[in-house]
């Protein structure tokens, strides 16, 4: 197909409502995100790997069961990887890849089309749920297969399963977006958004047990939606006993709430620093 | 009548201003541009050239003036209004793992009537790279590609901002077919650049700005009185070279004919070149002098 030098352009399609360019956009967008993520093949494979890999090393320095209980170390430490997994594709996917995109003029380029500036959105609301899915799946059927992890035991631990891994990723990813705008650079973005999210996985019960946490840092994590994410997924997969144990308890209740000011304070702070240009520009 | 010529305008800006903290990059800017016209800011770095620019495409917000783009208030305006201008921006590196024809169709996908992506991919000359990932395209190629990404949309105004930046002679020839043929079909064009004879072979006319205000404006061969400005008349004469300025060269010509009795070696008449305007012009009122202080666009 080639066009005499000299010819207009013709058109393509039909003119579209408000509502069909928004679809029509945001299905672009998650498209073109996916299509991204997907071909960047190394990183996948090591992104999904990394939980896999750093569970199999917790069960090999701690293994068989915890003491006085009938549940293996790996068990314990699916719970905090799946937490932390959960951290990285959202919060610090987003914080990285969009300070990228505005520093090398991806974003303005968009900002300068018709798009409906959503559409950016959703396209990356997509994003995160399809690799946030695979990772979670990817380190649970790893987890069971070779660690002998067990998969929540009712239906209502599924659905705490499910309800704290969405409402954590919103509440991760918003606040992601807005750390993307505290960046200079995309090469400084990673560490920014790396310091408060190790702090918070210690604080939290990520990596170390919540029993060797003192009760102060414990409680002033609760600030931050990390904790809860962490403690859904301790409701979802580890018997009732465990919450008898020092920092044990687990109470959805708050989660759901603390999660819930997180989204609606993570899309305040991120409209309201959402930059579509560099630093110093517009 | 006043309507009419309104309509006819695709760019009607005066008195636009800007600072950046303590910096003035725009001191009262007047711009005017007709539908169909393909227009060449130039300027130093630091001009105010970016500037201009970003606040008539809509990214940037002035201080003060009135600007009016394809009938609208650029920082005003919406989708539709976006719809209807393309802008060419510096090069994609966000996309690189999509091919060509993916990134094209991407951004089909935002316009409300675009162009088919294989006849804009074939236009900017890229039909063969189609199927390549943008990561593995020359500097060239890429560029060529953010013109179909600004294209797309089939936009009534176009805008260019330092597009041959980097490009060997060859890839410059290549891209200024591609303006031209854009220019052709009817698509107003501003440009911005660094290269003179890139004006020259594009522009209808050359607005220079220098320390935030319009120096010169006119086509590119009457620029600062380049048509009726003196010509130099040169020659090989038997002690050596000789030139002599002259307002009637081609008097002078004959008289050297009848001289030498035929032919005249090594003969020349040359005017001005655009360069020697722009550099005159710039050079009257400080210029490049200041780039230091004035960062193009403070970033």
């Amino acid at each position: 197909m080639s066009v005499a030098p000299g010819a207009a352009l013709a058109s393509g399609y039909g003119a579209r409502s408000p509502m069909q360019a928004f679809v029509r956009a945001s299905l672009a967008r998650g498209k073109v995100e996916i299509l991204q993520y997907f071909r960047s093949r190394e990183a996948v494979v090591f992104t999904l790997a990394l939980p896999v890999v750093l569970l199999g090393l917790l069960a090999s320095i701690f293994s068989g069961k915890i003491h006085g209980t009938n549940v293996r170390f790996s068990q314990l430490y699916t719970t905090g990887l799946l937490a932390g997994g959960l951290a990285s594709t959202s919060f610090l996917n987003l914080a990285v890849a969009i300070s990228g995109e505005r520093e090398n003029g991806g974003l303005k380029r968009l900002a300068g089309t018709p798009m409906p500036r959503t559409a950016y959105f959703v396209g990356k609301a997509i994003v995160v749920f399809v690799t946030c899915a695979l990772e979670t799946v990817v380190l649970l059927v790893f987890g069971h297969f070779l660690y002998g992890v067990s998969f929540p035991a009712t239906l209502s631990r599924w659905a705490i399963f499910v309800w704290v891994t969405v409402l954590g990723a919103i509440a991760m990813s918003l606040v992601g977006i807005a750390v993307s705008s505290l960046a200079r650079s995309q090469r400084s973005a990673a560490p920014v958004a790396n310091l408060p999210l190790l702090v918070l996985e210690f604080m939290s019960g990520v990596f170390v047990p919540v029993t060797s946490l003192s009760k102060g840092l414990y409680s002033f994590a609760a600030l931050f939606p990390l904790r809860w994410i962490a403690e859904g997924y301790r409701a979802a997969l580890l018997p009732n006993y465990f919450q008898q144990v020092p920092n044990g308890g687990w109470d959805m209740g708050t989660a759901a709430l603390v999660l819930g000011i997180w989204c609606v304070a993570g899309l305040a702070l991120a409209a309201r620093t959402f930059r579509w240009t560099g630093r110093g520009e517009r | 009548m006043l309507l009419d010529m309104a309509s006819d305008l695709v760019i009607e800006a005066s008195g636009l201003r800007k600072s950046y903290k303590a910096t003035l990059a725009l001191d009262g800017v007047d711009l005017q541009m007709a539908r169909g016209e393909v227009l060449s800011l130039l300027g130093p770095n630091g001009a105010g050239k970016t500037t201009t620019i970003e606040i008539l495409e809509g990214y940037r917000r002035r201080d003060a003036g009135e600007a009016r783009v394809l009938g609208e208030d650029p920082q005003r305006a919406g989708p539709a209004w976006r719809a209807k201008r393309g802008i060419v921006l510096q090069s994609c590196e966000d996309v690189v793992d999509l091919t060509v024809a993916e990134c094209v169709d991407h951004f089909a996908q935002f316009y409300p009537d675009p162009a088919r992506s294989e006849d804009v991919i074939a236009k900017v000359g890229l039909s063969a790279k189609s199927g390549a990932r943008i990561r593995s395209l020359s500097g060239g190629q890429r560029r060529r590609l953010d013109v179909a990404l600004g294209i797309i949309g089939r936009p009534e105004l176009l805008f260019l901002d330092e597009p041959t930046t980097g490009f060997d002679p060859q890839a410059r020839r290549q891209f200024w077919e591609v303006v031209r043929d854009l220019a052709r079909e009817g698509t107003s064009i501003l440009l911005t650049t660094h290269y003179l004879d890139e004006a020259e072979a594009l522009a209808d006319r050359v607005v220079v700005i220098n320390r935030g205000r319009v120096v010169a404006n006119g086509a590119p061969a009457d620029l600062g009185g380049r048509q009726s400005a003196a010509a130099v008349v040169s020659w090989a004469g038997p002690n050596g070279p000789e030139r002599e300025r002259t307002d009637r060269p081609t008097a002078l010509v004959r008289s050297l004919e009848e001289r030498f009795g035929g032919e005249v070696p090594g003969l020349t008449v040359t005017r001005p070149t655009l360069e020697d305007i722009y550099l005159r012009l710039i050079g009257e009122v400080g210029g490049a002098a200041d780039e230091a202080g004035m960062p193009e666009g403070a970033r």
